[in-house]
């Protein structure tokens, strides 16, 4: 069999992330171009400006929202094959949030899988990751450090009910991403049985009603700003900015709490003044990154952003080709 | 071990008191002896085994994971055993935690070879959070933003006593504490402690108010000078002395020369200076002693510590407590001219025909490098806490400088969306160039009111932020009092200020008219 010319021949990372030229269109592209395929609604990856636009329904949508009136659209389904000039795009589940895909693209006889963002933990607010088998993966390593595994998220939640128990005093002002965490956490605090009303800063409305119009039941979640009172012993979900700021002195005695991958180090919780970390995160740990990457078969293997060090570093002893694309306008803190 | 485990990591997020006590006192109900125990050890004292822990983990590390991995990891994470507690490899079978008692019997048997093995398997066998509050435990001292004396009033709660029934008995029983917790839920009688040396709660002065000042009456207080040291209670029968923080702890171990000399059956409060041909010597001299587990020939000679008593709790067995002051201030002069052993003298009583006078006397203090007076009622018992009416201190008048506000950060619980603590700057000059130099941070002194409009100034003013810090555009001129200014080697201005507050916001004063370093310098003190 004739050796297979370089990923780096058609498949391209350049100023503006990855082109791929056979099919003329870059994914997730980070200023504007004339065709782009978008894997999911978070803003380091669907930006604004692009002529074009290919994504699926749910993210279109999204996007929509947050940016208003937007270029050329085609939705695609997951899982439907579209011929776009020489190769092939399937968009499949990631399992990050509401929408997400991973952009698996065929050329040639050889298939190529950008992830984008992805989690394999259940998530009951999004289709769950569906494996492809591929020669190159393209990665992103947020969490990309054998210190990050996430705990199960229901222990977590957990944690959230027995504080509520222990200071029903205290409004339980929880900061969480706009988008995909806060429908998240409502879902898993659903889930444990909890029916009260969960009050939202208005930050959180517009996805939030959005996730509600797509059919994910979150129950009764008001808005902050009809509060009666001072939501003592009640879960208000903001926006992280708003924890210690002056918007959280209606509440009382605000317990601050975070809902990130990243409050699994002390440090970092310390640094926000918060009291009560839940370590709930829509990306992988490491060892679903490294579990990801094994199970794909790829014999390439591209890492984008985050800690990219660590991860070729591992891969690179269990001999698979590994190189760090260090895209820009990725933001690894926001999670 | 899990119990232990979630209690330090819920106490190392909660910044209220009430909250860790409440978290406390639920684990010392729940808790069975003797983890209960040893885990309150780890909370006051620290427990009673010696782990080498930093070679043990350099021991095992290498074995465990890629070192290149955890380099990268201890970069990100910012503590080595924080890292080692995440990066240890889940094993697949959850075997049983191990308790603290196993911890403990297994390291007193085990010799320095077997450290590493057993460490391993208890990591092994525990989650991420067991790993981390083991390493804690076994680091000795947890840090997780509890007292000793937190820790204490904790237990007391638990079981309704007050603490200070739990601080005299502390220094009679030892780790796990399985008599203190008999006695506290009702299984045994109250330790009898009459061979053995142990702490009396103190009795702690009010600050004096000028309405506490108008209605007193001179023929009614005793006044002595404030003496500039740590407050000490010297307790010693039965061949055995041990020296007592005002919070309990046992210091003897820093002051061997005093432990060596007080060979006395008394209990006596009194303050623990640096003494020189007579002579004392400035706070800093005596910080050069504090906290050190051993203390060289050389630092004896350099810092000659000293005790000055001013109260006697128990004199030969008998305890005078319940006496006015003059009685034991009598029996102190008689024991004193007995028995008065080496290292150690009375405070003067001073004499005063008028309140002009001792007024007169108070206003000298700072002339004088004195801190200021004592006013002692002469009826009062010798009384644990700080009661209302008794004892007060009255401090010199504070000194004040005019500075810049330069950074602000949040503060915590009730302050959490206010930027409450403050670092202020003075002027000074390099290379021809005015820049503001940092001497000191305040977190006190203002109303609610205030605190909101430095807040919005903070705000409306900030330059950069790094995390919960602003940089704020230096234009604020803050007046803060302060005891008294002493050099220092660890700050870049060369100087450290001792209890800085702010005394009044000058919205008013250009901060080009701010004091300049030279000045402050200027205020520097050698004694006092």
């Amino acid at each position: 069999m004739a050796s297979s010319p370089p990923f780096e021949s058609w498949l391209r990372p350049g100023p503006s992330g990855l082109h791929c030229v056979p099919g003329d269109f870059h994914i997730d592209p980070s200023g504007p171009v004339p065709r782009a395929v978008i894997t999911h609604g978070h803003s380091d990856h669907a930006r604004p400006g692009h002529d074009a636009v290919l994504a699926t329904a749910d993210t279109l949508a999204i996007m929509r929202l947050r940016l208003g009136t937007l270029g050329q659209t085609q939705a695609l389904a997951y899982g439907v094959p579209l011929r776009v000039k020489d190769v092939t795009v399937t968009l499949v589940p990631a399992g990050h949030i509401l929408g997400s895909a991973q952009v698996v693209i065929d050329y040639n006889g050889q298939r190529a899988v950008i992830s984008g963002d992805y989690k394999r933990h259940a998530d009951p607010t999004c289709e769950p990751f569906e494996l492809v088998p591929c020669d190159l993966f393209v990665t992103e390593a947020t969490f990309g450090l054998p210190v990050y595994r996430h705990e199960p998220d229901t222990a977590e939640v957990q944690k959230l009910l027995a504080s509520l128990r222990d200071f029903p005093e205290r409004t339980h002002q929880i900061g969480v991403y706009g988008l995909g965490k806060c429908q998240r956490l409502i879902k898993l605090i659903r889930k444990a049985g909890y029916d009260r009303p969960i009050w939202l800063h208005g930050a959180l409305r517009s996805m939030t009603d959005y996730y509600v119009s797509r059919g994910i039941d979150l129950g009764e979640v008001p808005n902050v700003a009809d509060a009666p009172g001072t939501l003592a012993g009640e879960i208000v979900l903001s926006p992280p900015s708003a924890l210690g700021d002056r918007w959280s002195r209606r509440f009382a005695d605000p317990l601050a709490g975070f809902a990130s991958g990243w409050m699994r180090i002390r440090g970092r919780v310390r640094q926000r003044g918060v009291e009560l970390p839940l370590i709930i995160s829509d990306h992988c740990d490491w060892p679903e990154l490294l579990k990801t990457v094994t199970e794909t078969g790829a014999r390439e293997v591209w890492v984008t952003h985050g800690r990219e060090e660590a991860l070729v570093h591992e891969l690179s002893k269990r001999q698979i080709v590994a190189r760090a694309l260090r895209l820009v306008g990725r933001e690894d803190d926001a999670e | 071990m899990k119990a232990f485990s979630q209690l330090l990591d819920r106490l190392t997020y909660t910044p209220a008191r009430n909250a860790k006590l409440m978290l406390m006192r639920n684990y010392f109900r729940a808790t069975p002896d003797p983890d209960r125990g040893f885990a309150l050890a780890a909370l006051t004292d620290g427990l009673p085994i010696e782990f080498p822990l930093r070679r043990v983990l350099a021991e095992i590390g290498e074995s465990r994971f890629d070192p290149d991995l955890f380099r990268m990891s201890r970069d990100d994470v910012g503590d080595t055993a924080e890292t080692v507690a995440l990066i240890w490899p889940a094993t697949e079978v959850q075997a049983d935690a191990p308790s603290l008692s196993e911890i403990v019997v297994a390291l007193g048997k085990a010799g320095r070879s077997g450290h590493a093995a057993l460490l391993t398997q208890w990591l092994d066998r525990l989650d991420a959070t067991g790993r981390w509050a083991l390493l804690k435990f076994l680091s000795g001292a947890p840090r997780v933003g509890v007292s000793g004396r937190l820790a204490k009033q904790a237990v007391a709660d638990a079981f309704d006593r007050p603490v200070d029934d739990i601080e005299e008995l502390w220094h009679g029983v030892a780790p796990p504490y399985t008599a203190l917790f008999d006695w506290l839920e009702h299984r045994a009688e109250r330790l009898s402690l009459a061979s053995t040396p142990i702490f009396r709660p103190l009795m702690l002065a009010h600050a004096l108010e000028e309405s506490d000042w108008q209605v007193m009456r001179l023929d009614e207080v005793a006044a002595e000078w404030k003496w500039d040291g740590i407050r000490i209670q010297v307790a010693a029968k039965g061949g055995t002395t041990r020296l007592f923080s005002r919070t309990g702890d046992d210091i003897g171990q820093s002051f061997p020369e005093l432990v060596d000399h007080f060979t006395f059956d008394a209990v006596l409060d009194g303050e623990l200076l640096v003494l020189r041909a007579g002579e004392v010597a400035p706070f800093s001299d005596l910080q050069q002693r504090l906290n050190r587990k051993t203390v060289t020939r050389a630092m004896l000679t350099k810092y000659p510590v000293h005790v000055r008593f001013y109260d006697a709790l128990e004199i030969g067995g008998e305890d005078l407590r319940a006496l006015p002051f003059t009685a034991r201030r009598e029996r102190l002069e008689v024991w004193h001219r007995e028995h008065g052993p080496a290292h150690s003298d009375l405070s003067e009583v001073l004499s005063f025909t008028s309140k002009e006078e001792l007024k007169a006397r108070w206003e000298a203090t700072r002339a004088q490098g004195i801190e200021g007076l004592m006013l002692k009622r002469k009826a009062s018992p010798y009384l644990a806490g700080r009661p209302k009416g008794h004892w007060y201190k009255w401090k010199r008048a504070p000194l004040t400088a005019d500075c810049v506000l330069l950074y602000a950060q949040k503060g915590s619980g009730k302050r959490s969306s206010f930027h409450s603590d403050y670092t202020f700057g003075a002027w000074t000059e390099k290379d021809g160039q005015k820049l503001l130099v940092p001497v000191g941070k305040a977190y006190s002194g203002f109303t609610d009111a205030e605190l909101a409009e430095l807040d919005r100034f903070i705000r409306q003013n900030t330059i950069e932020r790094f995390g919960p810090v602003r940089s704020v555009t230096p234009k604020l001129v803050l007046e803060i009092a302060f005891d008294a200014i002493q050099e220092s080697k660890r700050h870049k201005s060369g100087i450290a200020m001792r209890f800085p507050r702010v005394s009044r916001i000058r919205w008013d004063k250009p901060a080009e008219e701010a004091d300049t370093l030279t000045t402050l310098k200027a205020l520097i003190t050698s004694v006092g």
